[in-house]
């Protein structure tokens, strides 16, 4: 095994057609005009010495190493800065650029400390590189002078030397072996866009210093890593690489932590991570990262992951190592038992959006198979289930339209209810890179999202609406576009039902629909949705990207079809730069749904009703399947509660934490007689659970995971199972204890199953996977090569249907009792219910969750910023510590979930989304008094899953 | 049913899922509210939820929205209840 190679082709690629031919070095090139001359020479194979250009960002032209000679030309040009012209003949080396090469390589080495030998970038540091490409020999000037090298001279402080930072917990920043190529400064503001790092002083005197002399954890940098990946020298370099070594192999996988699904190169020492870097040829993600991909992986080894079996005869007992097979086989006989006494609806399954496609698809089939029933559900119903249903019905299929690199293409984004800055951290970077280029943007979220006002980007219209009115906002905006004659005629004649649209028409040019008549409930200024419809219908490609914000309401479904009338309207579906596009929460939830974790569908969303379906996997698994929708998660916890519901696996996922109204849940969980749970960590969900099964990480298992462009990407193994199996092999052998023939040897067996009995994946092999990188799907003989953009001639359904989507309010109302809106989200730094990044020094950012809340509101209650205060709704209260902020609106407040302790799910009321049951997270009336500390639930609580935690009997000792 | 307190029982949640869905399909055209509703409640529910449903229809539970009523009429009635 060797380390992935990567080409640095010194500056971006042009997107030019038209073609240039010249020579360099005597060689014939043919490249896109405007390429760099630098690029044009590396694409034919000679490498011209560089320091401060590297094809991540723009060239500057700093560094004066990468000069060439070009004939009928004066001077010596930076071959970075100087783009390709026909007929141009360049020649890369000659004696007079030897010469300036080896004097300015002097020059910086004269200045840089000369410890190559123990220094953490020995092997990969550009400076020492180019030190032996230019033949650098001897250097004449001494450190005697003006250094920024040496902490003190003579006795005394050098005042030009600066020490180490070292406060951000993944990288550290030694600015005595800075070169000042300004690398990361550009990496910082183009790639990244949060410009946090700038040059201060200037010729000799010029450093890099993160936001205004501040060190870099205090300072705007979100740690996406852009800056140590650009850095030439050992200037940033990861603290990883600092403590292990550099990496003598790496291998190509896929993130594990959000839908953007980004690749990295895993490098590795032996079976020890050094680090993670982002793959340039990653298709989501082209290079760049954020800090939870690139640096939060440090929960794989945490110390408080279980890595054997434990059973426990009631929750309240301690937890008892056992074997594995000790293991399986009480769950077979509990499960049968429960089935016999029960009957075989008693028994259900959870699968994961945090596992593999195929682990996914095992756990159904598990239950579908094995169990005999279709009680299986997975936490996209509580994430995106009215994308599914909202963009099924009016499409025709439950997945964005877009890849990720349409974006580029974009005129007009209209981001609703979701904050891409944050929950998709590489998209959020790409989408500000187009808006910083001029595209509009219109902000549909009751909170000034990061988005909304960043560095070079300001919104053309943040609708601040109240929470729980999407529909209406959504409605009017259709409105102003059908009473002003504002939508596509051509486009919905041609790919949408007329009629249907007429009588769509009809419906939203209704007077009540206007953005005058919902401006009492919905809190926006009518000439801003005017504003707005305008913009997006008039703008040019226009592109709809949302989130959570849209799907967790009761009428979260009816907001997902609101958005799709409005695409279809507007003609913005179906090429690059426009579409509907859902943003998609965990890793692999479109994987989840693709792989039939719903209730009433198999795999391919085709349900469980159709016989022709049944058939194929009849026949492939030789059993008989039922055609009657199993339970939804909510539904499960109430047949639990009724007691017709009495087990359960649950593969990595933390119902108890991630479900709303955590009581109902906790009463459902408590209520059932074998609770399994298969996770790295005893999560929440645990505490009530009989039987834990040490699950593996990414890092241990090969697989595929599905982002949110419904890109399949490859999972790799880069190193052993610590708990000794990969989720698939557990539910494997689970399958086998509960007498399945199952034998799958390696997860690309289970792929090849996908295929043969789902249409969509019919071509997706591991070979396939291999060859190209990665593939949308569908993807088969229609289209071979996958599907970056869907609809580009017709809907999946034929003709593209609109639908009457009416506003109604929902029954979760502000009251005197409970005054406020809370509406929930999520950070950068953390993930989800936070189980993994909890357990890594992303802690450092979040400690914990806060209550934002408007100085107005604060004020009259008083409260002051970092008080302690109580957060009650219908459901129950709990305390977390307030954070004055003007982001959200009077009235409204705001909270995060990452932390178990907060338990803002006991908050949350069971009100969900008509169509999917999805919850209705982003909208509780509450009210917020001060407090004192944690509320008598939370200590109750606390002492619940302390003693639930327990664990005895460790095996060794036992046997 | 009282906003101040979080439904109770599953009973109680079916009729108010039951009433949702038909609130959505109150406002599609008339033709399709009654198929609109059966057929999801045909499609998303489980034969335990369609059973206990079926049992307050029967009794001419007061709480139904009459759409839901009317649409029952569509709704697939469960098979017997039945052991492994
Ligand atoms: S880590 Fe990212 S955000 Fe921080 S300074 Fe570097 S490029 Fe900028
Ligand atoms: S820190 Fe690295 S990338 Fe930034 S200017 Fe210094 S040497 Fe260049
Ligand atoms: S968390 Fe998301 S954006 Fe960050 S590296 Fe992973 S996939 Fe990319
Ligand atoms: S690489 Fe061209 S001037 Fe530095």
């Amino acid at each position: 095994m060797s380390l992935v190679p990567e080409i640095d082709y010194g500056t971006p690629a042009s997107r030019a057609e038209k073609m240039v031919t010249l020579t360099i070095d005597g060689r014939d090139i043919t490249v896109p005009e405007g390429t760099s001359i630098m690029r044009a020479s590396m694409e034919a194979g000679i490498q011209v010495p560089k320091l401060c250009a590297t094809d991540m960002v723009d060239a500057f032209g700093s560094c004066r190493l990468c000069l060439v000679e070009i004939e009928g030309r004066n001077g010596t040009p930076a071959s970075c800065t100087t783009p390709v012209a026909p007929g141009l003949k360049v020649h890369t080396q000659t004696s007079r650029l030897k010469d300036i090469r080896k004097g300015v390589m002097e020059l910086y080495i004269s200045d840089h400390p000369l410890d190559c030998l123990t220094c953490a970038a020995n092997g990969d540091c550009e400076l020492q590189d180019m030190a032996g490409a230019v033949g650098l020999r001897d250097v004449r000037y001494g450190y005697e002078g003006d250094n920024h090298v040496k902490a003190r001279e003579n006795g005394e402080a050098n005042a030009r030397w600066m020490p180490k930072d070292e406060s951000n917990p993944y990288f550290t920043y030694d600015p005595s072996k800075c070169i000042v190529c300004s690398r990361c400064v550009r990496a910082c503001e183009e790639v990244q866009g949060t410009f946090a790092l700038t040059i201060e002083g200037r010729g000799f005197d010029s450093r890099v210093s993160p936001g205004m002399h501040e060190n870099f954890l205090s300072s705007e940098c979100v740690s996406c890593g852009a800056c140590v990946q650009a850095c030439p020298t050992a200037t940033l370099t990861e603290k990883s690489v600092i403590e292990i070594g550099q990496p003598e192999h790496s291998v190509v996988t896929t993130c594990a932590y959000c839908g953007v699904g980004c690749s990295f190169k895993a490098e590795m020492r032996g079976e020890e991570l050094v680090r993670m870097v982002p793959w340039k040829d990653g298709k989501a993600n082209r290079g760049h990262s954020c800090v939870k991909g690139r640096f939060a992986y440090g929960y794989s080894t945490h110390k408080e992951r279980i890595l054997n079996p434990m059973i426990r005869e009631k929750v309240s007992d301690p937890w008892r190592e056992v074997t594995w097979e000790e293991a399986y086989a009480h769950v077979a006989s509990e499960f049968r038992r429960i089935q016999y006494q029960y009957g075989r609806e008693a028994i259900g399954g959870i699968t994961s959006s945090r596992c593999t496609n195929e682990e996914t698809f095992l756990v159904q089939k598990l239950i579908r198979a094995g169990f005999g029933n279709n009680n299986v559900d997975t936490c996209a119903r509580v994430c995106h289930s009215p994308t599914g249903y909202g963009l099924g019905q009016t499409f025709g299929t439950s997945a964005g339209t877009q890849d990720f690199d349409s974006v580029e293409h974009s005129d007009v984004v209209v981001i609703i209810g979701a904050n891409p800055t944050d929950g998709h951290p590489v998209f959020g970077s790409r989408l500000k890179k187009r808006l910083r280029q001029g595209a509009k943007l219109i902000v549909i979220d009751p909170r000034r999202t990061d988005i909304v006002r960043s560095p070079h980007i300001e919104a053309a219209y943040h609708l601040p609406l109240k929470p729980g009115t999407n529909v209406a906002v959504m409605t009017a905006l259709a409105h102003v576009i059908v009473t002003e004659g504002l939508f596509d005629e051509k486009f919905i004649r041609e790919r949408c039902d007329w009629s249907e649209f007429e009588d769509w028409a009809a419906f939203v040019a209704d007077e009540s629909h206007s953005p005058e008549a919902i401006e009492k409930y919905t809190g926006v200024k009518p000439e801003d949705i005017r504003g707005a419809a305008r913009l997006f219908a008039t703008g040019g490609n226009g592109a709809i990207y949302y989130g959570l914000g849209v799907t967790e309401h009761s009428q979260g479904s009816t907001t997902v079809m609101a958005i799709a009338n409005l695409a279809m309207a507007t003609g913005n579906i179906g090429r690059p730069g426009v579409g509907v596009n859902p943003l998609r929460g965990q890793n692999n939830v479109q994987g989840s749904c693709d792989m039939g974790s719903f209730p009433h569908e198999l795999p391919g969303y085709r349900h469980v009703s159709d016989d022709a379906t049944r058939e194929i996997f009849e026949k492939m698994w030789g059993v008989k399947l039922s055609d009657e929708p199993g339970l939804r998660i909510p539904n499960m916890l109430d047949a639990a509660v009724d007691g017709s519901f009495k087990g359960i696996y649950i593969q990595g996922e933390d119902i108890l934490q991630s479900d709303p109204d955590t009581k109902h849940v906790a009463a459902g969980l408590a209520a059932m007689e074998c609770v399994v749970v298969q996770d790295l960590f005893l999560n929440e969900t645990a505490n009530y659970a009989h039987v834990f099964l040490p699950g593996s990480t990414f890092l241990e298992k090969d697989g595929t995971f599905t982002n949110a462009e419904r890109r399949i990407n490859r999972v790799r193994k880069v190193m052993t199972p610590r708990n000794g199996y990969g989720d698939w092999e557990i539910t494997q052998k689970l399958a086998q204890a509960m007498g399945l023939d199952w034998n799958y040897t390696h997860p690309f067996e289970i792929m090849d199953e996908i295929a043969a009995t789902t249409p969509s994946f019919a071509l997706v092999s591991y070979d396939y996977l291999d060859k190209m990188g990665s593939v949308q799907w569908p993807c088969n003989e229609k289209t071979p090569l996958g599907s970056p953009i869907m609809h580009i001639d017709g809907f999946v359904r034929g003709k593209g249907k609109f639908i009457r989507t009416e506003y109604v309010a929902t029954h979760e109302r502000t009251g005197p009792r409970f005054p406020l809106l809370l509406t929930t989200g999520r950070i950068l730094s953390q993930y989800n219910v936070g189980a993994q990044t909890r357990r890594t020094d992303n802690v450092v950012w979040h400690e914990e969750d806060r209550l934002e809340i408007h100085a107005h509101d604060a004020e009259n209650r008083g409260i002051h910023d970092g008080d302690w205060v109580k957060l009650t709704s219908r459901s129950g209260d709990t305390t977390l510590r307030a954070l004055i902020t003007d982001r959200v609106a009077p009235g409204v407040v705001y909270t995060t979930f990452h932390h178990p302790t907060t338990q803002a799910n006991v908050i949350t009321t069971d009100f969900s989304d008509w169509a999917t049951n999805c919850p209705e997270y982003k909208v509780t009336a509450v009210q917020v008094s001060p407090s004192n500390g944690p509320s008598d639930w939370q200590v109750e609580y606390d002492e619940q899953a302390r003693q639930s935690r327990r664990i005895v009997a460790k095996l060794e000792a036992a046997e | 049913m009282s906003h101040d307190q979080p439904h109770k029982t599953t009973d109680d949640k079916l009729i108010y899922m039951a009433n949702q869905i038909a609130t959505f399909f109150k406002s599609q055209p008339e033709g399709e509210q009654v198929k609109g509703i059966s057929g999801h409640i045909n499609k998303f529910w489980e034969q335990r939820m369609r059973r206990a449903f079926f049992v307050m229809i029967d009794q001419g539970d007061s709480r139904f929205d009459p759409l839901v009523v009317k649409a029952a009429a569509l709704i697939k009635r469960p098979a017997e209840v039945k052991q492994v």
